[in-house]
């Protein structure tokens, strides 16, 4: 046989150039129509802005609502196990905390008061729920900014931090320390002292907090039991095994007190915001919505763009070009608009965050996890669009060419 | 040496069961190296039909059909794609990729060989498109050229991949005579001094002369041939 009519033995490119060669195509055939290639990449950022704010509101929104115990340090901590979130706690005996010294490894256990009071507003008279958090001022169990510099002056009778970030019904007590110094407001029936301010930030359980001495406390919360308190910090000694001191304090404890590490605490906060209330339900709704127009967006694109090429598509399988071939161009240019339409969806989104953080007091910020996780799940939505058009390949049939 | 095209007893018919209706019944056809022959015929005559056949552009039904030395019979999609390639295709319309330039056209039946480089790629389709007198057009959009240059592009394209074998349907359809006849002209004159044979299928009586020998399609079967026309002219 001649070589004139045997099939000539052609190495087809490998995979990888293959595969740049149909990213180019799909590049060339957006940019070919740009008023297109614009309305789709703006459907993608649009989807990127939403899902990055839902996102953004939704982890805001939990860090705020975390954040009295998120500024709680111990190695160990000791909750009543029907407590479901810190604004609304069930006390356990006091005697828990002294039961944990049995064993060496303990260094120090701290009782936690918590209690709403009612707080009345120096300016106007109006009184209004306000949160408590009452602690031996020198234990070194909270971590709130300003807290480290007014301790000894928690120290004294009738006196309290108040937290700057309150809601501002409560007064402008920020305000009013810098003229007056410190002066006295009723916290339930009582007239205490205002002796500086600390940063903490109002929640859905609270709208403000003060931060006061355990004596303190019991001065404010009469009703209250010396006795009951709401949750207790441990810090071992150094070198110890936290896990391994937290299985033998469970079966030293009676069942009243859940014995858990500082991270469990968090989850355990954070789990009731995320399943009992339907906040993180809101919000990954928000975002799968966002997801959804973004798909619907790219699929009309790359539909219509396959559609209005058919003749095209099935010219190229006329000269060899297989449907894989023709489905990494799909996807290809899916790749392209997930990338061309993310990068500046991030942009305006770090934008927005810095607009709508410094107006809200929610701590709203890009972290380049967020942005990966943003960039996966529009890279999918891309993807889902692509494979969904790519259906409509097969319409493109070489032998219809005749 | 072998024919590039040899078809045996070649049925097909479209449809299932009542609606069945043949359209190639019983086709024998053999193209020799390097001859040019133009398929004619009334429209439903099954021409079209043989054509995407012998492109491997349909699967087959009943006969025989080896083509640049691969029976079709019973062939899968892959090998299918795979002689593709090795066939230069002209169509009707011009089927140019209408967001690539004349040059970026010609290069993408070129993408499909490993062995050359982007710019081996691009030199090979500007020599040929100056072999079909478009060296002034290189870098033109489909939309900016005459309906002949469009169809000379197509020309160089399906030249480009050195094929075995170049198919054409109605090649000319599209064109005034002046235009088409440059068109077949041109196409005959690459293929000749490559050596590849041509199978081109047509009603138009004006490029009949382009051909070593005419074949006469009625019904689904092959009614007559003038072997070597040009020769007994």
């Amino acid at each position: 046989m001649s070589a004139s009519v045997t099939l000539a033995a052609r190495r087809a490119p490998g995979p990888v150039a293959a595969g740049l060669l149909a990213l180019r195509l799909a590049w060339r055939q957006l940019w070919s129509e740009k008023a297109r290639l614009a309305s789709a990449i703006a459907g993608v950022m649009f989807a990127c802005v939403l899902v990055f704010m839902q996102l953004g509101f939704r982890a805001a929104l939990f860090d705020s609502a975390t954040a009295v115990i998120g500024a709680m340090r111990g190695d160990l901590f000791l909750m009543h196990p029907l407590t479901t979130a810190s604004f609304r706690p069930e006390p356990m005996p006091r005697a828990r905390a002294w039961q944990v010294l049995a064993l060496p490894e303990v260094e120090r256990a701290v009782p936690i008061y918590l209690a709403q009071a009612t707080w009345r507003n120096p300016e106007d008279g109006t009184r209004r729920s306000i949160q408590l958090i009452g602690v031996e001022a020198d234990a070194g169990v909270l971590d709130f900014p300003g807290l480290a510099p007014i301790l000894d002056r928690l120290k004294r009778a009738d006196t309290i931090a108040f937290d700057r970030r309150s809601r501002p019904e409560f007064g402008a007590v920020a305000r009013l320390l810098e003229e007056r110094g410190p002066f006295e407001v009723q916290v339930g029936n009582r007239d205490m002292e205002v002796v500086g301010l600390i940063e903490i930030g109002p929640s859905f359980g609270a709208d403000g907090n003060i931060v006061l001495s355990d004596v303190n406390f019991r001065r404010v919360v009469k009703e209250r039991q010396v006795s009951a308190i709401d949750l207790v910090a441990i810090r071992l000694r150094p070198g110890a095994d936290v896990l391994d001191v937290q299985r033998r304090l469970r079966d030293l404890l009676p069942p009243d007190a859940m014995v858990l590490t500082q991270a469990q605490l968090h989850a355990h906060e954070r789990g009731y915001w995320e399943e009992a209330t339907p906040i993180g339900f809101i919000f990954s709704f928000g975002s799968l919505m966002g997801l959804v127009v973004g798909m619907v967006i790219v699929y009309q694109i790359l539909f219509s763009d396959i559609a209005g090429h058919l003749k095209e598509y099935a010219t190229l399988k006329a000269l060899g070009y297989s449907n894989l071939y023709l489905s990494q161009v799909v996807l290809g240019a899916a790749l392209i608009l997930a990338v061309t339409g993310f990068v500046p969806g991030m942009l305006v989104s770090a934008l927005l965050y810095d607009v709508v953080g410094s107006a809200t007091y929610l701590p709203l910020s890009m972290d380049v996890a967020r942005a990966s996780s943003v960039f996966a799940m529009i890279f999918t939505m891309c993807a889902v669009a692509g494979l969904l058009a790519m259906r409509k390949l097969r319409d493109a049939n070489p032998a219809d060419m005749f | 040496m072998d024919s590039p095209v040899e078809l045996r007893g070649i049925t097909f018919a479209y449809g299932e069961g009542e609606l069945r209706k043949a359209v190639l019944r019983d086709v024998d056809l053999t193209v020799a190296p390097g001859e040019i022959v133009l398929l004619t015929g009334p429209s439903g005559s099954g021409k079209t039909t043989l054509l995407t056949l012998i492109g491997a552009l349909r699967a087959m039904q009943e006969g025989s059909a080896r083509v640049l030395g691969q029976e079709l019979n019973g062939a899968n999609e892959a090998t299918r794609v795979r002689l593709r390639r090795n066939i230069g295709f002209i169509f009707q319309s011009h089927n140019l990729l209408g967001f690539l330039t004349a040059r970026q056209n010609v290069a993408m039946a070129l993408e499909q060989d490993a062995a050359l480089a982007e710019r081996q790629r691009l030199d090979r389709a500007a020599a040929l498109l100056g072999q079909v007198g478009l060296s002034e057009h290189l870098d033109k959009l489909p939309a900016q050229l005459s309906g002949g240059q469009r169809q000379r592009v197509s020309v160089a394209r399906a030249l480009a991949a050195e094929p075995g074998l170049v198919l054409a349907d109605e090649p000319t359809a599209a064109l005034d005579k002046a235009s088409g006849h440059e068109v077949v002209m041109l196409l005959r004159d690459l293929a000749k001094s490559r050596g590849v044979p041509i199978l081109l299928v047509t009603h138009d009586p004006r490029i009949l002369d382009i051909a070593d020998r005419v074949v006469a399609m009625e019904d689904g079967r092959i009614v007559g041939a003038s072997a070597e026309r040009n020769a007994a002219r």
